[in-house]
């Protein structure tokens, strides 16, 4: 195995990754870390899990292979993992699912996310209310604008939605707002991140539990094809479907690996959220990990069409799979990814969400170059209800 | 707060801050995303980096600031801005500036070697935070770790002013000074002067004030009436039980 692939014991993938955390909180991801290491290896956690992932979210979501898209292209085949048929819409469920279960096995009476688009929150909500868990969503002011349905599908779902209005009002400071929250709470509450972002052991909790996208993706494949796909393209923003789909490949070296990221309105500082692109290593949010950020170290503020790949950090397993060049990573504008959307819309019948409209685009790219009997799987992280206004909006269509 | 509302503001203040009693003085770099620190120090860092204010910067006003006092000085920021500059460059600027530690509140134990190393060479002290939920094996590993003082974390929590102190305080500075010889600094939360007495009363060696401080430099920019209230906070507090031992005993 190659160092970047597993948790060294500080919790290190390569260089990144770590604990860049207030003391405060180090005995409670030491708690957490090895509240996991057991529930992980206790089979009634991983039944549950397994039952709630069948019987309540829909697991295993197709692995469908896009037809009509593949001829309109006319390269290799393009399959879609279909998270987007996930209970809630989108692979976040995945993960709040697995997490909320751990938080209830440590006894913690009341959690806490923080959410950009609304996306996490929803979801955390969501298994909150089946779980019988207290849930309290940060969400930067700004987003709560934007997203104002997905703020009040979080209410009907019985979560309290706490406004934050620090500094840019939107995902980053929703986090940092979360992390202040569970200092002064930590004794009683569970935090629970939604991506693969954070201190050590929050990437790899988060990375396990989302592996059942390419776990799924290898099973169906081997089923379908006898084979392993050539070619795996997901999105990137703080990287969970991501690093969910390539984490059960990683040692198939022949399995090319490929992140999609946000490249906005173009590369200048500001105008996009492609952090491993366009970023340099250093600490945000807990880890180490590459950050968009200025010469002095300050985060930059960052943009996207996407609400959900709008984050100027990313995981530090991915960081560091870019350092090895175990897995490429690539910027696709906001204009490319409305390519990719009106694409599945009209070929598929599927309207994506806009953060797997990123993949999706590349996915035809690559596609495009490859030959007829080699396989590209491209997952779907979500569906584009969400999106519709957006959509709409850049079409300069009212609805 | 450095460069709130600019650097030539915060030189003034931070002479009043000696003037009116203050034995350690604080310089905080601002840095954009200040996950341990309440909304005084938040939005002062905030003021701070849209005047423009730039980590090298404020360890110039520290040079300036050694020109004129003896007064142990201490740069407060977060892991970010320190590797951007480069943790060996850093370290340099900060020894040259005369600057005698440096607090980093998201710079766990376990990530600490990697900065205390070069500032331990440039004899920069590296000081490490102890929490109210830090096991006490831990403490004794974070003591060992510290350089100049240890700073314990009075609460649960950010920064910021709060009305009243944690209850366990006492027992905690007791079981500190039972598992180290270095000073202990105690801060987060402490707002009054009767809280900074009863600090120094619960055994502490030096009481840290931030967050009441930097509101009410913020508030009212006025150096003398920062003075005042500096000294407001300090009365009655017998000189070998002020921070005077900390730090400065190196140079």
């Amino acid at each position: 195995m190659v160092d970047a692939y597993i948790v060294r014991k500080r919790g290190y993938f390569g260089q990144f990754g770590g604990q860049y955390v207030p003391e405060t909180l180090m005995p409670a991801l030491h708690e957490l870390e090895a509240a996991y290491e057991e529930a992980k290896e206790d089979p009634a956690f991983l039944e549950e899990l397994e039952s709630y992932y069948r019987h309540y979210g829909g697991r295993p979501t197709p692995l469908y292979l896009a037809r009509r898209l593949t001829d309109h292209i006319g390269g290799a085949q393009i399959y879609l993992k279909r998270e987007d048929l996930c209970h809630g819409g989108a692979h976040k469920f995945n993960n709040v699912m697995g997490q909320a279960l751990l938080a209830r096995r440590m006894g913690k009476k009341r959690v806490i996310a923080e959410t950009g688009a609304g996306q996490h929150g929803v979801a955390t909500a969501m298994v909150g209310a089946v779980l019988g868990l207290p849930v309290e969503v940060y969400m930067g002011a700004a987003d709560m604008q934007r997203q104002s349905l997905n703020v009040f599908r979080m209410r009907l779902l019985g979560a309290t939605v706490h406004r934050v209005e620090q500094g840019s009002r939107t995902l980053k400071d929703a986090i940092n707002e979360a992390l202040r929250d569970w200092v002064t709470n930590v004794e009683n509450t569970y935090y629970l991140l939604g991506s693969v972002v954070g201190p050590h052991p929050y990437p790899t909790i988060v990375r396990d539990f989302q592996s059942v996208i390419g776990r799924e993706i290898r099973e169906q494949s081997l089923e379908r094809n006898g084979r392993l796909p050539d070619l795996l393209v997901a999105c990137v923003g703080g990287g969970s479907n991501a690093m969910g789909t390539f984490a059960p490949f990683l040692d198939d070296e022949r399995v090319e690996l490929l992140g999609v990221e946000a490249g906005g309105r173009g590369m200048s500082p500001g105008e996009h959220s492609a952090s491993l692109t366009g970023g340099r290593p250093g600490v945000l949010h807990g880890a180490r990990s590459y950050v968009l950020q200025d010469d002095d170290g300050q985060v930059l503020e960052t943009h996207s069409i996407s609400a959900g790949l709008d984050y100027p950090g990313v995981g530090p397993q991915l960081s560091a799979l870019k350092d090895i060049k175990r897995a490429s990573f690539v910027a696709v504008t906001d204009k490319q990814a409305l390519e990719g959307f009106h694409a599945l819309a009209t070929y598929e019948g599927i309207l994506p969400a806009l953060e797997p409209a990123h993949a999706v685009f590349v996915a035809m790219q690559k596609a495009r170059e490859m030959k007829r009997d080699e396989v590209v799987v491209v997952t779907v992280s979500g569906r584009g209800d969400k999106d519709m206004a957006t959509v709409a909006d850049s079409m300069g269509v009212k609805v | 707060m450095a460069g709130d509302p600019d650097l030539r503001m915060t030189e003034s203040l931070a002479t009043a801050c000696e003037a009116g009693g203050a034995d350690l003085l604080e310089l905080g770099i601002p840095f954009s995303d200040p996950i341990a620190d309440g909304p005084e120090i938040q939005e002062a860092g905030q003021r701070a980096l849209r005047a423009g204010t730039r980590p090298r910067d404020v360890i110039g006003l520290a040079a300036r600031i050694r020109q004129e006092t003896e007064i142990p000085l201490v740069l407060m920021t977060y892991m970010n801005p320190v590797l951007a500059m480069g943790l060996p460059t850093f370290a340099e600027r900060a020894a040259s500036a005369g600057v005698d530690g440096v607090v980093v509140p998201d710079l766990s134990l376990e990530a600490s070697p990697e900065i205390r190393e070069p500032l331990d060479a440039h004899g920069v002290d590296m000081i490490q935070l102890v929490a109210p939920s830090t096991p006490p094996t831990r403490a004794a590993a974070i003591a060992d770790a510290s350089r100049g003082f240890l700073y314990v974390v009075a609460r649960y929590g950010t920064t910021g002013a709060r009305s009243s102190l944690p209850e366990d305080l006492r027992g905690r500075i007791a079981a500190l000074h039972r598992v180290s010889s270095l000073p202990l600094g105690v801060g987060f939360g402490v707002t009054t002067g009767a809280h900074v007495r009863a600090v120094a009363a619960a055994g502490a060696d030096g009481v840290v004030v931030g967050s009441s401080i930097v509101r009410r430099a913020a508030e009212r920019r006025d150096p003398e009436d920062l003075r005042k209230f500096v000294a407001e906070l300090a009365t009655g507090l017998a000189v070998e039980r002020t921070t005077s031992s900390i730090s400065s005993s190196k140079r």
